[in-house]
Order: structure tokens, then sequence, then C-alpha cells
């Protein structure tokens, strides 16, 4: 896919997106590298295809498959960011950082710190996850609090296109490791294509309508599960503020803080289970800082503390759903 | 093997004065703990000066190095300086790590240190990477990364050589077989040779004896010879002894202590020095000043350390990421 036919277009996906995106990217720096498995062309360009068209544009010593050896291509992608290289590593799925977690978490993430500023790794892993697929219990898994526990690595999680690419770009000139979270199921869904060269800042949040009785903070598929559920809570005469995080780590706390020192009232909804997920996080920030003003406590909607389940009204049941935020909000409101 | 690469008069001088570098440093680093003055974990390498010695005199200051948590003998033979060295392992902010990375994570780019893991196995990953660098920029560079018998037993170790010949990388795998996989002894823990385990992955391996200067820099200069020829990689199996136990304070009882003693009878570095004065290489004064100059050099290094100031908490921040933390 090219740059130029991804401009025209006014609807691109997620998928579509993320390739222009790195295309761009490499296109505009020749430090720019990719790799992972199935990632080239001739094994074609990822088993989604997400990077299709980029070894036979940029060429397979730029984009590179690999042996499924998650802990060489982490390993691989720091060490070429140690001599100036930019590059985006594909681990699969998120489940499969866990084969990796000893580069990410003991190298990527504290090279910078532990050289005094010697070194640092400016890398992008991406990764891909979410239910709906009927995948089972270690092909879907949310995983993004282990990482946002971790000091020097940031996350994020973008759920349109445009955020896909503007967060891909900004990842890409990132001078420290990003790792981007992908999901799976909402790869297809066509929205407002991005233009060119845009770019998200990491860290920040996007108010995606506002409102004045509950604020509900989601990101990544939950978006889709939450902004049906604004509508349906218009409707009941409840006015509800929906805000995209996009990042988990940095996560924008000043938009947050001031979306519910406005209405009061906060959910978190995530799809990674709830107990010690970003969404305790944030309702223990919001605790700390907005104590007396909050008109309810601080609710969390995550996924069933369980593997997830294969069969399938297990797995529909297991994240959270449009019916459990309208049912949320209603209860914050009775409060 | 008469045809192997031989190190000149220069050159075989020059191996002795980085093994009594690392001999003289670790004897200081074991007498400033025992005295109190500083503490920090502490493995050493005694024993093992042959190997990173007689390596590295094939390298130049901007090949790389990844090393691991006992390897200041690899990072001294590499060209670390003393005074950075020093400095951080006291937790200086003199440090070059600004006292931030301490013993197990000493860094210093300008000689090609670029990283210093204490996760056994971790240094063979992120050497691919650099070596991957090089063989896109085409600068002719070489990577090594050296690991311990114990690191040939880890799933990196594996996924590494597999990736570096398939990839057909820059890089010299330099495992320092001292017996000794932390408190357990090689043979218990693999029933093959390190060096057999290249064949697996479609590399050169080759076991050499890594306490003779001769034979390490033969193995060492061909590798190096593959890796800049674009050739691939090579796995060489350096067969040494470790002289103490796995860390700082480790009695060592499990060690056999007729074995131990034989090795040390045979310490590789007064085998050396007394080899270069009876073949006429080197003189008997002209070691004993080298030996006296690197003493003053470790006496300035470690005073400075010392006197250092420490880091302020505002470090804390620092590094973290790019940007400060607020």
């Amino acid at each position: 896919m090219s740059t130029e036919t991804m401009a025209k277009p006014a609807k691109a996906n997620i998928l579509q997106a993320i390739n222009a995106a790195i295309a761009d990217a490499m296109e505009a720096d020749e430090t720019v590298i990719a790799l992972g498995e199935d990632l080239a062309d001739p094994e074609e360009g990822g088993v989604c295809g997400v990077t299709k068209g980029l070894s036979s544009r940029f060429g397979e010593h730029r984009v590179r498959s690999t042996p499924i050896s998650e802990q060489a291509i982490i390993g691989a992608a720091i060490g070429a960011s140690l001599v100036g290289f930019k590059p985006v590593a594909e681990i699969m799925l998120m489940n499969f950082t866990t084969v990796a977690m000893d580069m990410i978490v003991n190298h990527a993430a504290k090279l910078r710190f532990m050289s005094g500023g010697q070194t640092h790794v400016p890398i992008v892993i991406r990764t891909m996850t979410g239910t709906g697929f009927a995948s089972g219990g270690q092909h879907c898994d949310y995983l993004e609090a282990w990482f946002a526990h971790t000091a020097g690595i940031k996350v994020v999680a973008p759920s349109s296109p445009k955020d896909a690419y503007g967060l891909m770009r900004s990842a890409i000139d990132d001078p420290d490791p990003v790792l981007f979270i992908e999901n799976l199921p909402t790869y297809w869904t066509p929205a407002e294509a991005p233009e060119k060269d845009y770019r998200v800042p990491i860290g920040k949040a996007n108010v995606l309508c506002e409102g004045s009785d509950v604020t509900i903070i989601a990101y990544a598929r939950m978006i889709q599960e939450a902004t049906p559920a604004v509508a349906q809570l218009a409707e009941a005469g409840i006015s509800a503020e929906l805000i995209d995080l996009r990042s988990i780590a940095p996560w924008d706390r000043e938009t947050v803080l001031a979306s519910v020192g406005k209405t009061g009232r906060a959910m978190i909804v995530h799809e990674a289970v709830t107990p010690f997920g970003a969404g305790a996080e944030i309702a223990a920030v919001l605790n700390e800082e907005l104590f007396g003003r909050l008109k309810a406590p601080v609710r969390r909607l995550g996924g069933a503390f369980c593997p997830v389940p294969f069969s399938k009204p297990l797995e529909t049941a297991f994240a959270p759903q449009t019916a459990d935020i309208v049912g949320a909000a209603k209860a914050l409101m009775a409060r | 093997m008469s045809n192997r690469a031989q190190p000149d008069a220069a050159t075989q001088v020059e191996i002795y004065r980085r093994m009594a570098l690392i001999k003289a440093n670790d004897e200081r680093s074991r007498k400033v703990i025992m005295n109190g003055r500083l503490v920090m974990p502490y493995y050493s390498p005694r024993g093992q000066e042959v190997i990173p010695s007689a390596t590295f005199v094939n390298l130049n200051d901007d090949d790389y190095l990844c090393t691991i948590y006992r390897g200041t003998h690899d990072m001294l033979a590499k060209g670390f300086p003393l005074k950075d060295m020093w400095a951080e392992v006291a937790g200086r902010t003199t440090g070059t790590c600004k006292g931030k990375g301490g013993p197990m994570h000493l860094t210093y780019p300008g000689k090609g240190v670029m990283v210093t893991t204490g996760i056994v196995g971790s240094s063979m990953p992120i050497a691919n990477g650099i070596a991957w660098g090089s063989q896109l920029r085409g600068d002719g560079r070489v990577t090594v990364a050296t690991f311990g018998d114990g690191a040939s037993n880890i799933g990196a170790f594996h996924e590494s050589l597999n990736l570096a010949a398939v990839w057909k990388l820059p890089v010299i795998f330099l495992c320092q077989n001292n017996e000794w996989g932390e408190h357990t002894a090689y043979d218990k823990t693999s029933n093959v040779r390190v060096a057999d385990r290249a064949a697996a992955y479609g590399m050169p391996g080759e076991r050499v004896d890594g306490n003779d200067p001769f034979a390490m820099y033969a193995a060492a200069h061909e590798a190096v010879r593959r890796a800049r020829a674009g050739e691939g990689p090579t796995l060489i199996e350096a067969m040494t002894y470790r002289f103490h136990g796995h860390v700082f304070g480790d009695q060592d009882a499990y060690m056999d202590k007729a074995r131990k003693a034989e090795a040390v009878a045979n310490d590789p570095v007064p085998r050396f020095r007394a080899r270069l004065i009876a073949e006429g290489t080197a003189t008997e004064e002209q070691l004993a000043a080298m030996e006296a100059e690197i003493e003053a050099q470790i006496d300035e290094a470690v005073e400075f350390a010392l006197n250092s100031p420490f880091p302020g908490v505002e470090e804390l921040k620092r590094d973290v990421f790019a940007e400060e933390l607020a």
C-alpha cells in the first residue's frame, strides 16, 4: 500500500493506517527498519497483512522476516537501536511478549537509566491482541498494565485509523521504547483516513464527546462499546463525556482530571482483567486528586478475572459490553 | 595449526599488559571490598584474563562488546577507562553511568562497551542487533558477545545463534567456559561441549584453550576475519577456570579443592609473563615497570572514585526517559 493511495480516500481502516505510517516513516528516514515473524512480502507481509508491501518497496534488508524467536527479535531491535537505528519490531500477539519479557523489561526499558543516559533504545514494539475471534486463553490477552508498571517504556493503544497513524509516527519519532497495541478485531473497520505526516502526541487523550454527568474513560476496542452507550445514556437523560485515553503510559492526567472534576463521576473501561489493571491506577489518582469533589465512587469495568474463554457466549461475556457501560453509568447516577 | 595467525612481539606484550591490568584490578577490587571501603556485588574474573586480552587485541575501539556481570576483564581489555569504571562501581556521579548502573551495568560506548547485563544469556540477542546495524551500514565493525558456559543452556543463546547464522551477522559468540555456572559444574548441566552446539546452527564452533594466549589469539583472529569478510558468526568456547566463588563472599565449598589448586598453580598470568621473558619477547624490567604503572593508575582511579560525590536524588527522575520525569 503506497502512501499516495493512502492519502486520497476519505476512508481507511486501522490496518491500512499502520501500514502507511510505517511506510511514510521508512520513506522519510532510512534508519527506520522493521522486523518480525512473517513480516516481509514473501511471507505475505504479516499474518494480517499489516506490513504488506514494505519489503518490496524498501528491501528485505530493512524489512526482515525472522524466525519464531521473540527474544531474538526484541534483542535485535534493541541492539540496532543502540547504534542509531529506529526499529519497528513486531511481536505477533501480545501473549507472545511473555516470551520476550527479559528483553523488553530488563533491557529495552532500563538501558537508558542504567547507562546514565549514554545509550537509549528508540524502538517500537507492535503487537496485536483482543477478544472476539474465539482464540481462547493464550492469543488475546490485554497485558498493558504489566508494561505500564515498568519505568522506561511507553504504552499506546489507538482505537481509530487516524490515531493509529498519528501514534505510530510519534512512536517511531520517540527516543524511548514504545509498546504499540493493535486491536485485532477492529483492524478492518473503516473510518476517517489520516493525513500524511499527521502526529498524535503520546500521552494526550482525546475527548470524543463532551458531557456533564459522568466521564467514561476507555481505550482500544472499548471505545466501540462505549460510543453506543453514550447515545443510549443520552436517550435516558444522562450526559456522558467519553474520553479515548489513547496513551496508557504516560496517560493524560490533565484531560481526565479536568473532565472528572467537571462531571464528578467516572468510570474506566478496559478489556484487560479488572484487578490491578490500568483502571485501578486511574481510579487511585482520581481519588487522590478529586476526593471530596466526587459525587460517587470511581467505577472500574474490565475483563472477568479468568483466562479468556473459548466458548462464544463466555468470550462475549468476558469483556465489558455496551449494556454493562450503560448499566454502570446509571448506577453511578443513582448514588 | 601452524598456519594460524600468531601475535607479533608487540602484540604479545600488549596482551600481557591487558592481563596484568585485569589481575591487578581484580586484586584491588577484592582488597577494597575486604577493607570495607566499598560495598558492591563483585563477580571476580580472576583466572580468565587471557580470553578477552588475546581476543580484543584483534579489535578496534569502534568494534562493539556486549558483556555480562562477570565482565570487568572484558571491559578493561576493550579499553574501558579505570577512573570511569571505579567511580561507577563506587556509585559516584563521576562514574560512567553517573552511578546509576553499578558494577553489573557498566557502559562505555566510546570504547564500544554497549551493554553489560546482569541477566544470564542476554548479551547475545542484543549483540545481534548491533551487528545487524553494522551489516546494514556496511561499516565493517565486529560485535563480540561474551557469556559463560551457564548461558549456553538458556533459550536466548539458541535463538541468538540461530538468527545470527541465518542473517550472517558480523558477530562473535565468545563463551568463557570457567567450568562453573554459579555453583553447579558445567558437566552436570549439559552432555555436550558448548562449541559443538554451533553445528546445530550451521556456524563454525571451536573449543580453544582460553588460558593460552597464542591459541586464543589465533581463534579470535579467524573469527574476526570471518565477521569482517561478511562470512557470518563464529562460536568460540574458551576453556578456563574461575579462581573464586560465583560472587564475592561465596566460600566456594562446592568447588573441588584439588582441581582448583591445579588451576591456580597454572595461573595464566605469571605463566605468560615467564614465557615472554624466557623467549626474550620482553624483559623483567620492562614488565615490572608496566605493572608498577598499572598499580599507579589503579591507585589514582580508586582515590578519584572514593573522593567523588554521590549523585543527587534528582537523578531518580532523569534518564528514565529522554524527558525528565515531573
